[in-house]
């Protein structure tokens, strides 16, 4: 909403300046979004009148011009301007202005010939930001008069973003309410009489939807002059809140709106075929509206239509074939209440948004209507004549909108807001913001008007006192009432932790979109069905991603075309699978690594990644969680079938995923190293296993070595889980130590090479004892994977 | 005899004074006190002497082998010494060379900033809990007392996923079901992403809010203001100007949007607050009875508030950042600078 603060002040004028206005508003919740002023600073402009025009003698473009500037001696102006002509009144320039820009205007010569001034455009004038010529003024403009005073420039254009409740402020008469209420000064609302009536016409009107539509009023005038023209003053007003001088009537309508917040409309009466009638549209019923769109209506619109069509789109825009043209003479003026609550969504199903819809699903005052048809009456008769006809009121009061006291409770300001308030302070806000105030006993009962629609609750009419009150002058509480003692949950590690954890290994976090392209998703995941998002911003932002690879991917493009070719990327957020119906939306971790291991440096020659610095970076993570996790070959579509790890939980469960990024895919995707990838979920890795203290042994533990001989397919896990399931209490640790293949080894097979720790709690172990063991894991190595001691 | 071994002390004391290395050292000393060596040979012949005789001689060799000893000492220590010095010369490295290894990484600069208003909050016993990002209408719109066609869900842009499902515009719905399935007293806050289909130089179609809340009995709007104060101080780390203008939410009543004083331009005016002095951060209220009611809480018992606030604004305005298109892109030069 845009206004004039003069227009404003011309209800409630109090002694602040602009800026305090400005603040006052903003304070009330009323935001100010700017602050504009309406003309560019200039002075020494008045309203001249163009008496001759001469071709100038030395250009094409000029024109030698004598213009009356109200001083007696006509002024010699040169000026290029195409619509200069005899008889027009413009705004002149005399010697000594100063325009916008401080532009000095001084005597002087123009190819030849003295000009004493300047003819302005308003562009010159800094009022609009083009022109396509002279600025125009009305005829009546008396010459001599400072364009300043002429015109009102001394004005702002307050521009205010209203929050959905505050429909009560989108006129002129609501904003000046809150100001008078703020500064505590009387405020009367503008009193309309009614016009007389000069002839008995009407049209009938049929209300088929009182519930959408419980109050109608219509007046057919008649005779207005189709040549009058709307007075300056209405359209500089109009103009100052962004709307466009059309018509007096059309004129008419929007300034009342503007006034008073009433939306109105104006047929062309001699377009109709009544009776009018308010319904729903029906199936595949057309309507052709002011901004040239037809619409194809379903059987849920509210219409006004008459008997051989759809009139209009009720509460939102008028249909052009019943519209006032230059040719009307008569009209019937509709000015009416429609329950927001049934209006609500119905101009956006259109795609429309018109200043009425914006009022009406807001809602508008169901008390109005009277002085608003009134309002436009007296308006209308007044610039273009005509003969207003009675007001045709059809109301359904049961369906008009309740307006229950509401009990506000002394003690609960005191409770809630912290302040006390004496009873006459809270009766003048109340009566001010034009509620009708009654004593209770411990309180008062508050009435809301007409033109409040969200005053419900006692909690609205503390929000009322609050924001006049001001919420700054509110107390403020720095002590929280109730503290309990805080949590150490042990048994899961927070995902910062792992995040650290990542950091200090040199990943560098990232933040991602949850919707990806498409394109990504089916080289990443071809054999998911991703979650669809209906409304896209845009193509590559249209799918919910299965995998943070999907995010991660292009990240590590976007780095890789600003010469980035060492990257340590990880994620962590939420994957959107579809599952049976269901959508599961499960917290995962995920990274991704390609160049170097380490960045460049001294004394080291640089590594690319390979497949065991990324998993040694997973076995860190998982590490953390304590749990048991184990590694297992595996394909997936984006990933090197030989370079693909599954991890997998003691249970069996398969909880995330490591790999190189196929061969196929790294270079179609543009990808000049090999990409490594790993994929958690969080669930799993976070839940920590509590440690338990395990007595130490005082005997020294012993070391041996062996190498083993096995075929080619049996894998490291393969060995160490053979060894575990020998349940030998006296080993410690195994590890695996080097794997050979080549000279000496025959083919197909490898040699693995592990040390055993052994170490036992009561005694120190014998050479026996460890022959003993030794001999029975490799007989079980022997029996289960054909392993051999290697000579 | 003793002249002989006064000549072979000289001599030995030469050889001494000629080893340049402990294992020359070393031999000399076991050509004299080795087991065959000089010394210890003499000592073995000084049995056959007469007694008079071998007390003589014996203090002879005696004498000449102590400084022997002494000067064998005397010469290792010498050598040690050099040894040492060279051992230093030679392992002095240039120590302004890096180090060699891993380098650190770092977190996004919106997981750090939610990091400190969750330590903020976290030291007065709030707790963090998390909600799903694809949301059913109910959670996200209906039970904040936001119904179909309400004006206020066109100030959010939906991002539908089916009639009844959207990604949620806001972390509200979190407080929905944390209320649902919690008991008062509460102080919870929820951080997350979220979702509003629009796409400009300010605005992201996703971006992070933090959302937090109070419900217990006798919480006032002096509350929430003292704790909007406290956390904004204490996450800018300065004595900041803050604000709390009315304004409009569904779900909170009264409601407020809270401004701070521009950190930009300490209030003065500038072009990041559009001249005003003021920086909108965020929005909270009382919660409303209507939320109570969808969630089964008394709100004759409990009163509560909430408040909501955009994560990526709160870490431009911390970190001076001046593009929220960046927070998305992950360039490593953008990331890298917050650590």
């Amino acid at each position: 909403m845009q206004v004039s603060e003069a227009w404003l002040r011309e209800w409630v004028n109090p002694s602040v300046d602009t800026a305090t206005l400005v603040e006052q508003l903003t304070m009330a919740g009323l935001e100010v979004d700017a602050v504009v002023p309406v003309a560019a600073v200039f002075n020494g402009v008045v309203v001249g009148e163009v008496l001759t025009t001469v071709q100038h003698p030395n250009a094409d473009k000029l024109k030698v011009c004598q213009v009356d500037v109200g001083t007696g001696e006509p002024l010699q102006i040169v000026c290029g301007a195409s619509n200069v002509r005899p008889g027009l009144k413009v705004p002149a320039a005399l010697i000594g202005a100063v325009l916008p820009g401080d532009f000095k205007i001084q005597k002087s010569k123009l190819r030849g010939e003295a000009s004493f001034g300047m003819l302005c455009s308003e562009t010159e004038l800094g009022i609009a930001s083009n022109a396509s010529g002279l600025m125009e003024l009305p005829a009546d403009a008396p010459v001599g008069n400072d364009i300043r005073d002429y015109l009102s420039l001394d004005d702002n254009l307050i521009e205010l973003g209203l929050t959905p409740n505050r429909a009560d402020c989108l006129s002129i008469e609501g904003i000046a309410r809150e100001i008078a209420v703020i500064n505590k000064h009387s405020f009367t609302a503008l009193v309309v009489q009614a016009v007389e009536q000069s002839h008995d016409e009407t049209l009938d009107v049929v209300i088929e939807q009182p519930e959408a539509c419980p109050l109608y009023l219509g007046r057919l005038i008649k005779g207005i002059n189709p040549h009058a023209v709307t007075p300056l003053w209405m359209q500089e007003r109009l103009r100052r809140s962004g709307i466009r001088s059309l018509s007096p009537v059309v004129d008419v309508t929007n300034y009342v709106l503007l006034e008073l917040g009433q939306p109105l409309h104006a047929f062309d009466a001699d377009k109709l075929t009544a009776p009018i009638c308010v319904r729903t549209s029906r199936k595949s019923e057309s309507l052709a509206l002011l901004n040239d769109q037809t619409l194809a209506l379903d059987g849920q619109a509210l219409v006004i239509a008459d008997q051989t069509r759809a009139l209009a789109l009720a509460g939102v825009m008028g249909g052009s074939d019943s519209a006032v043209s230059d040719q009307t003479t008569a009209i019937f003026l509709e000015c009416a209440f429609f329950n927001p609550l049934r209006l609500a969504g119905k101009a956006r199903q259109f795609g429309l948004h018109t200043d009425s819809s914006h009022r009406f699903e807001r809602g508008v005052d169901f008390t109005l209507q009277t002085r608003a048809i009134e309002r436009a009456t007296q308006l209308i008769l007044d610039i273009a004549g005509g003969h207003a006809g009675p007001i045709n009121n059809q109301v359904s009061e049961a369906h008009l909108p309740a307006r229950n006291p509401v009990a506000l409770r002394k003690q609960r300001i005191e409770k809630m807001l912290g302040i006390q308030l004496g009873d006459s302070d809270i009766s003048a806000l109340f009566e001010g913001l034009g509620m009708a105030v009654t004593s209770m006993a411990d309180g008062w009962q508050i009435r809301p008007p007409g033109f409040r629609f969200d005053i419900a609750i006692e909690e609205d009419l503390l929000e009322e006192i609050g924001r006049i009150y001001g919420y700054n002058n509110l107390p403020s509480n720095s002590l929280l009432m109730r503290s309990e003692l805080g949590k150490a949950p042990e048994a899961r590690l927070p995902l910062s932790r792992l995040q650290d954890c990542l950091v200090d290994r040199g990943y560098q976090e990232a933040i991602t979109y949850s919707f990806v392209d498409e394109a990504i998703q089916n080289l990443i995941a071809p054999g998911e069905r991703p979650i669809r998002i209906q409304n896209p911003i845009s193509s590559e932002l249209a799918i919910m991603r299965t995998s943070l690879w999907c995010g991660l991917i292009p990240a590590a493009i976007y780095n890789l075309n600003r010469q980035q070719n060492r990257l340590r990327l990880f994620e962590s957020g939420l994957r959107f699978i579809a599952d049976a119906g269901e959508t599961r939306q499960q917290a995962m971790l995920a990274g991704l690594v390609l160049g170097s291991v380490n960045a460049e440096q001294w004394g080291e020659t640089l590594r690319n990644v390979d497949f065991f610095d990324i998993k040694a970076d997973v076995e860190v993570l998982l590490a953390l969680s304590a749990g048991k996790f184990n590694f297992r070959a595996a394909q997936h579509p984006a990933l090197h079938p030989g370079q693909c790890a599954e991890i997998v939980t003691g249970n069996g469960s398969v909880v995330g995923l490591l790999g190189m990024l196929h061969p196929n895919l790294e270079k179609s995707l543009g990808f000049d190293s090999p990409v490594f990838l790993f994929e958690l979920e969080q669930d799993a890795v976070l839940d920590k296993t509590i440690a338990k203290f395990a007595a130490l042994s005082k005997f020294p533990s012993v070391r041996r070595d062996m190498a083993l001989l096995v075929k080619q397919s049996v894998s490291a896990a393969d060995i160490l889980t053979c060894i575990e399931n020998c349940r030998e209490p006296a080993i410690r640790e195994t590890v695996i130590f080097d794997v050979y293949q080549g000279k000496g080894v025959e083919d197909g097979c490898k040699s693995v090479a592990l040390s055993v720790s052994m170490q036992d709690v009561s005694q120190t172990l014998t050479d026996v004892e460890i022959d003993a063991i030794f001999s029975r894991l490799l007989e079980k190595l022997a029996v289960n994977l054909d392993a051999k001691l290697r000579a | 005899m003793s002249a002989s071994i006064e000549e072979i002390l000289t001599q030995a004391l030469q050889q001494l004074a000629h080893a340049t290395d402990l294992g020359q050292l070393d031999q000399v000393r076991v050509n004299y006190l080795g087991k065959k060596g000089f010394f210890t040979l003499q000592m073995k012949e000084l049995g056959a002497l007469e007694p008079e005789r071998r007390r003589v001689v014996g203090q002879v060799i005696n004498t000449a082998k102590n400084s022997f000893q002494d000067a064998l000492e005397a010469r290792k220590n010498l050598l040690v010494a050099d040894e040492l010095q060279q051992r230093l010369a030679q392992d002095c490295v240039d120590v302004t060379l890096p180090g060699r290894g891993q380098h650190i990484g770092g977190l996004h600069p919106v997981t750090i900033t939610l990091r400190r208003i969750a330590r903020i909050f976290a030291s007065v016993g709030f707790n963090v809990v998390e909600g799903p990002e694809i949301e059913d209408d109910y959670h996200n719109f209906g039970a904040l007392n936001i119904p179909e066609h309400h004006p206020a869900r066109a100030m959010h842009d939906t991002f539908y996923v089916d009639a009844r499902t959207v990604l949620r515009t806001h972390t509200s719905p979190v407080q929905i079901r944390a209320m649902e399935s919690q008991a008062p007293p509460l102080k919870v806050i929820a951080p997350g992403r979220v979702y509003r289909c629009d796409s400009d130089l300010t605005h992201t179609p996703m971006f992070h809010q933090v959302e937090g809340f109070l419900v217990d009995t006798d919480v006032s709007f002096a509350d929430l203001k003292g704790v909007v104060f406290e956390f904004l101080r204490a996450f800018f780390e300065k004595d900041i100007q803050v604000r709390f203008r009315p304004s409009y939410f569904p779900f909170t009543e009264p409601s407020a949007e809270v401004d701070i004083e521009c950190v930009i331009c300490d209030g003065q005016g500038c072009r990041v607050c559009s001249q005003t002095g003021w920086l909108e951060v965020m929005g909270c209220g009382m919660i409303h009875p209507e939320v109570f009611r969808s969630v089964g809480i008394d709100h004759q018992q409990y009163s509560g508030f909430a408040f909501g606030m955009g994560v990526e604004r709160l870490a431009m305005l911390r970190y001076g950042i001046n593009d929220l298109r960046m927070f998305f892109e992950n360039d490593l030069k953008f990331l890298q600078q917050f650590g």
